[in-house]
């Protein structure tokens, strides 16, 4: 009985999930789009799949054992990061270009700033970005090998070649692609990114088990679909609704929205934090892909938000129970006690002999 | 041999180096003006002073070489004029007579490589001209030269700018071996190798200062608790510089720092390693 009554500080509620049993299901919700990449991209897909989650983790190993840290490869959060990092990749990569990037976002992002928790940016998104800026020609190359499902290549109900990389790059002009193929995932992009299907069956599983929380990117893909949709319709694009849809399903931005947005370090844990995120998130999306130059800024747009969290997580605290009505009252009382200090300090400068 | 800890014992057995062990130098001479600029309060990794070019001429090591050295002649002659005016110039109207000496030596300068080195010039461009806003030579100027004598402020000038060469340098060659393959403009890579662009743009000249900073701070923080007779300071005010947290950002004021039993200094002791 008097165990209930114990004095301690907050936290009272506590969880008996833990952060590896958390990055085990992250884990399993990435393997349908996984799965799904090597069907469609063949089994070079697997190779850069499997040595990008080897080297993540096997950095992660050396540079604890190196430096004497604590290992914590068991949470696994250096493989989910490794996962991510292989399917950013396109299907026709170097093999070696993902372990360089996995490298990068051990080292550097995550284990320089001070290991799990504390890294300030999403560290599979900071190596895509360095491989993006460091290897410009190899990342946008996304010649595929053939897989088990042949993929798209040719804009559907023409004859058409598909101008563009990928899919992104051709609705980019105004005009619309499949959109069936685009849900299932058989075109051409990186290798996880292209399922949206399977990314949703993922990002409903993490959902469902209490994971993640619907905010972000709910918030995320709503702000972007509705502005998207008004582009298109001020634009005068063919059926704007098919082509937010399409638009929705292109490129990483499933990917983004379900797995790395949400991710637990870089994003808020206000509720409303978590909205504004999500909506800045499909702000800069959308000013990305409709009105800057570029095809896809998904992961630029996820980058610099995770900047701003701190910011965000600041202006939206939530008060503490009874304060808020007493807010204006206290700050009135305080403006007045700060004058009267004031007041009392000018006249004993006064006083003074200079 | 006075009371230490174990665990300090067996950290000194490992004899890392420690410049300050075999260099020993009279304060204010020229040689120890040059180590100091070089190695102790290197203006870029210790100081930190003058990032504007460090990250912006450090893309090749040409480029890197042409900045340091132009830069060292402007910080040894502005010194020197500064010192030799500093009881001319007035406390009130310093900066701006600073500023004037500055500025000709760099117009001096600005000519000098237009007329001599014309693709250099060309190369480092608006970096030439912002040499008279530098943060180094205005922070010798302030902290060093206004206050000691023309001969002792021209060797710190001196040494200083080898320290802003030497760190130049060191950068820029990180920075073009990895980003083009290359050094100095000569294929070090093998054909096959691929650069890796980013290191040549400016996210990667922010990677290589820190990652340099940081190998510094492991040397010199390392060096301070090793070394019971180095002192940031000159000055023993605290009782124990080795094992401070804030040794590199001493004020030269005592702080309230509680001492671990058995490793208080007491003064006949200082200098002398056991």
């Amino acid at each position: 009985m008097n165990q209930r009554f114990q004095v301690s500080s907050s936290p009272h509620t506590r969880s008996t999930i833990s952060t590896s049993a958390i990055m085990f299901m992250v884990a399993l919700a990435l393997m349908p789009s996984c799965v799904a990449g090597v069907l469609f991209f063949g089994e070079h897909a697997l190779v850069v799949l499997v040595l990008s989650a080897a080297s993540s983790v096997g950095t992660e190993y050396i540079y604890e054992k190196l430096l004497h840290k604590p290992v914590t490869v068991k949470d696994g959060s250096a493989l989910v990061t490794g996962l991510l990092i292989g399917m950013n990749m396109p299907p026709a990569i170097d093999w070696w270009i993902p372990c360089v990037g996995s490298v990068f976002a051990i080292v550097v992002i995550k284990q320089l700033y001070g290991g799990i928790g504390q890294n300030f940016m999403n560290p599979a998104l900071g190596a895509r970005c360095f491989l993006l800026i460091s290897f410009a020609g190899k990342m946008a190359n996304f010649t595929t090998g053939t897989g088990m499902i042949g993929i798209v290549t040719q804009v559907p109900a023409t004859t058409d070649a598909l101008s563009g990389a990928t899919p992104l790059a051709y609705l980019k002009t105004g005009q619309l692609f499949d959109l069936r193929s685009l849900f299932f995932g058989n075109t051409a992009g990186c290798i996880g990114e292209t399922s949206a299907l399977a990314l949703l069956a993922g990002g409903l599983f993490l959902v469902a088990m209490k994971i993640i929380r619907l905010r972000i990117p709910g918030a995320y893909l709503g702000t972007f679909a509705l502005l998207t949709l008004i582009t298109a319709l001020l634009r005068g694009y063919p059926s704007p609704a098919v082509y937010t849809l399409q638009q929705l399903c292109a490129g990483g931005l499933m990917l983004g929205a379900w797995f790395m947005a949400t991710d637990y370090v870089t994003s808020p844990i206000t509720a409303m934090g978590q909205i504004v995120y999500g909506v800045l998130l499909g702000i800069l999306t959308w000013v990305f892909r409709m009105v800057g130059t570029g095809a896809e800024g998904v992961s630029y747009a996820i980058l610099f938000c995770n900047l701003l969290v701190p910011i965000i997580e600041r202006y939206t605290r939530p008060v503490a129970a009874g304060v808020a009505g007493q807010s204006r009252e206290a700050k009135r009382l305080m403006r007045e006690k700060e004058k009267e200090a004031k007041r009392l300090k000018a006249a004993d400068r006064k006083e003074k002999p200079v | 041999m006075r009371e230490k800890n174990p665990g300090l014992r067996m950290y000194k057995k490992r004899r890392r180096f420690s410049l300050s062990r075999y260099v020993r130098l009279k304060k204010n001479s020229p040689g120890e003006r040059i180590i100091n600029g070089i190695y102790f309060e290197n203006p870029v990794f210790m100081l930190v002073l003058g990032m504007c070019p460090t990250l912006a001429t450090t893309t090749s090591v040409i480029n890197a070489v042409g900045m340091g050295l132009s830069t060292t002649a402007i910080l040894a002659l502005s010194n020197l004029f500064i010192s030799v005016l500093r009881k001319v110039i007035p406390q009130r109207m310093r900066m701006p007579c600073y500023i004037v000496i500055i500025a000709s030596f760099v117009t001096i300068v600005d000519f000098l490589m237009e007329g001599f080195t014309p693709s250099m010039y060309s190369s480092l461009g608006v970096y030439i001209p912002l040499i008279v806003v530098n943060c180094i030579i205005m922070g010798r100027a302030e902290a060093y030269a206004g206050k000691h004598r023309p001969a002792e402020s021209f060797f710190d000038g001196i040494g200083m700018g080898l320290g802003f060469t030497v760190a130049l340098i060191l950068i820029a060659s990180v920075r073009e071996l990895i980003g083009c393959g290359t050094w100095a403009g000569l294929q070090v890579m093998p054909a096959a190798y691929e650069p890796v662009n980013i290191f040549v743009l400016a996210p990667g000249a922010f990677l290589v200062l820190a990652m340099f900073v940081a190998i510094m701070n492991r040397f010199q923080i390392g060096a301070a608790r090793r070394d019971d007779s180095w002192d940031p300071t000159g000055k023993f005010v605290c009782a124990d510089c080795r094992s401070c947290p804030r040794i590199l950002n001493c004020s030269g004021k005592p702080v309230d720092y509680v001492v671990p039993a058995g490793t208080a200094r007491s003064t006949d002791e200082k200098g002398g390693d056991a």
